[in-house]
């Protein structure tokens, strides 16, 4: 049974409809890239997932129930946990305390997971008692993530994990996501840079528009001469310079 | 010799004495703009409900307003929450600007109630005149002073240690980096809006039991002290407890150290003024550095 599985959700902000129907899942133990041109929703289909927006038809399901339109605060306690692609960790809060934070609805000692994200990210454990605002990009995407880790989540959600990160960076950013996925963590992530984005992941799908437009493996969307042409050809151009 | 002790007797003291009280002050507004986003027009009548609640529970018991002030603290939390609930909770979505309005109609609403309640004349919470205490011969310091400085040091303290050291505490100040961001985290945002208000509510209370101790009761004393606090948030960089702390104590010395007469016999600033001063530093804070003094430096 899939993690994670949209069907045909349809919605967006207030009047602005995005989404036309878009379907997805994610399989246990899965890197899931979604990719597509600008504008093609696909934020805002990982925004679905997590009660961002309204919907005003078609279902999202977490391991079987239901949980479409429910609100952030409930999805995070079901074990789902997203990354916005910006303003992702609490700057003036120590890298610990972000932690700590990403834990929050934790009742139990979290101690052991927090020594867990030290080992996966040995720079944060050296930068613990700095404010996470001091640290640099990669850093700061590390702790975005071990705060989403805190919690154990059944799935990650990120959304440009890099986005506005030098390129020595990103190849740093794809090796975190492959560490994170080897813990069991499935993830389903958007990314601008489809080319790296898709050779690490399991399955892609492209959006145009707001509906699903190609699906597949991550090696056969990267074969596939139409998407090529039409996504990766700027996604690789953009990398290489 | 003799001008330095005049100095600190009656310039440094009060002034130490009056930033205490700015800065009990200064924090809760600058919590609630870090973390309900809003200026709290109604956090100065926040002040004057707790003295109120003091001085009658003075006319009841013989006991000392500081230990009366826990009971007092309690109350103003009370009636603090319920307007929460009433009138700040259903524009929690709304723009900024309906909320300090809303802010704004409270003010003018509680201070009307304390009217209608209490009466418009003025009381005081300690009687008679107090006999300065002399250290070292020269050295006058007169009790309250000292009581007011030592209570604001522990508050200062207790504060220091519900954000630095407590779950809720932290959860405050990831709150007021960004509250979008604590939703996702699955913060209880709801809770720590009802903290903020119990710490904000709490410290006004204190803040104006140690301006009654030190002077009177009346019921435009909070209102009275409402610039002063904003200059002080805005000084030490708004939503930044410790930066309004600092901002607080920098206030109150200005004010009361530029009535010296730092040059000649003359008062540098007529005391008349002094209300001024904290309104000037205000006006160039905001035009030299808006986002406060300790730029850089977060907490």
């Amino acid at each position: 049974m899939s993690v994670l599985s949209l069907d045909q959700v349809v919605g967006g902000y207030g009047d602005t409809q995005i989404l036309h129907g878009v379907s997805m899942h994610v399989d246990p133990g899965e890197i899931v890239v979604i990719i597509g041109p600008n504008g093609a929703g696909k934020s805002t289909a990982m925004k679905a997932v997590f009660g961002l927006l309204n919907l005003t038809a078609g279902s999202v399901h977490l391991d079987g129930t239901e949980i479409t339109n429910m609100p952030p605060e409930k999805v995070v306690r079901q074990g789902v946990c997203y990354v916005p692609q910006t303003a992702n960790i609490f700057p003036s809060l120590t890298v610990e305390e972000n932690l700590e934070m990403g834990a929050y609805v934790r009742t139990d000692d979290f101690g052991p997971r927090m020594g867990e994200i030290y080992q996966l990210f040995p720079p944060l454990y050296e930068k613990r008692r700095l404010a996470a605002g001091t640290l640099s990009g990669g850093q700061r995407q590390m702790v975005a993530m071990g705060k989403a880790m805190m919690l154990e989540p059944k799935i990650l959600l990120l959304d440009e994990p890099t986005a506005g990160l030098s390129p020595k960076y990103r190849g740093e950013i794809f090796s975190i996501i492959r560490t994170v996925n080897g813990t069991g963590t499935p993830i389903l992530m958007v990314e601008q840079n489809a080319k790296q984005a898709l050779k690490i992941a399991n399955r892609g799908y492209v959006l145009v528009d707001g509906k699903n437009k190609f699906e597949g493996g991550g090696q056969a969307l990267l074969d596939d001469p139409e998407v090529a042409e039409m996504f990766l050809g700027g996604g690789a151009q953009k990398s290489t310079s | 010799m003799m001008a330095l002790l005049e100095f600190i007797n009656f310039y440094l003291i009060p002034g130490l004495v009056l930033g205490s009280i700015y800065a009990l002050g200064a924090v809760g507004i600058t919590l609630t703009f870090g973390i309900l986003r809003f200026a709290n027009f109604a956090h100065g009548e926040t002040m004057t409900l707790g003295v109120y609640f003091t001085w009658t529970l003075m006319q009841i018991t013989p006991l000392h307003p500081l230990l009366i002030l826990p009971i007092a603290m309690l109350l103003t939390v009370v009636v603090v929450l319920g307007i929460d609930r009433a009138f700040y909770k259903p524009f929690r979505a709304s723009p900024t600007i309906m909320v300090v309005m809303a802010s704004f109609g409270i003010m003018l609403m509680v201070r009307s109630v304390i009217q209608f309640i209490w009466g418009v004349q003025l009381k005081s919470l300690v009687q008679g005149i107090q006999r300065p205490m002399v250290l070292f011969d020269a050295l006058r310091i007169s009790p309250k002073h000292i009581l007011i400085m030592i209570s604001a040091v522990v508050l200062v303290l207790a504060v220091h240690f519900l954000l630095s050291r407590t779950k809720i505490g932290k959860a405050m100040r990831a709150m007021s980096d960004s509250a979008e961001l604590a939703q996702l985290t699955g913060i209880d945002t709801e809770k720590v809006v009802r903290t903020t208000w119990i710490v904000g509510a709490s410290l006004a209370c204190a803040a104006g039991v140690f301006l009654a101790i030190d002077t009177h009761v009346e019921t435009m004393m909070g209102f009275k002290l409402l610039l002063p606090m904003f200059a002080a948030a805005i000084l030490g960089g708004v939503g930044k407890p410790y930066g309004a702390i600092a901002g607080g104590l920098i206030i109150g010395l200005i004010e009361e150290l530029s009535s010296y007469p730092w040059i000649g016999n003359e008062p540098l600033l007529n005391p008349g003024y002094k209300a001024g001063v904290a309104f000037a530093i205000m006006v160039i804070m905001l035009l030299w550095r808006p986002n406060g003094l300790f730029r850089g430096k977060v907490f």
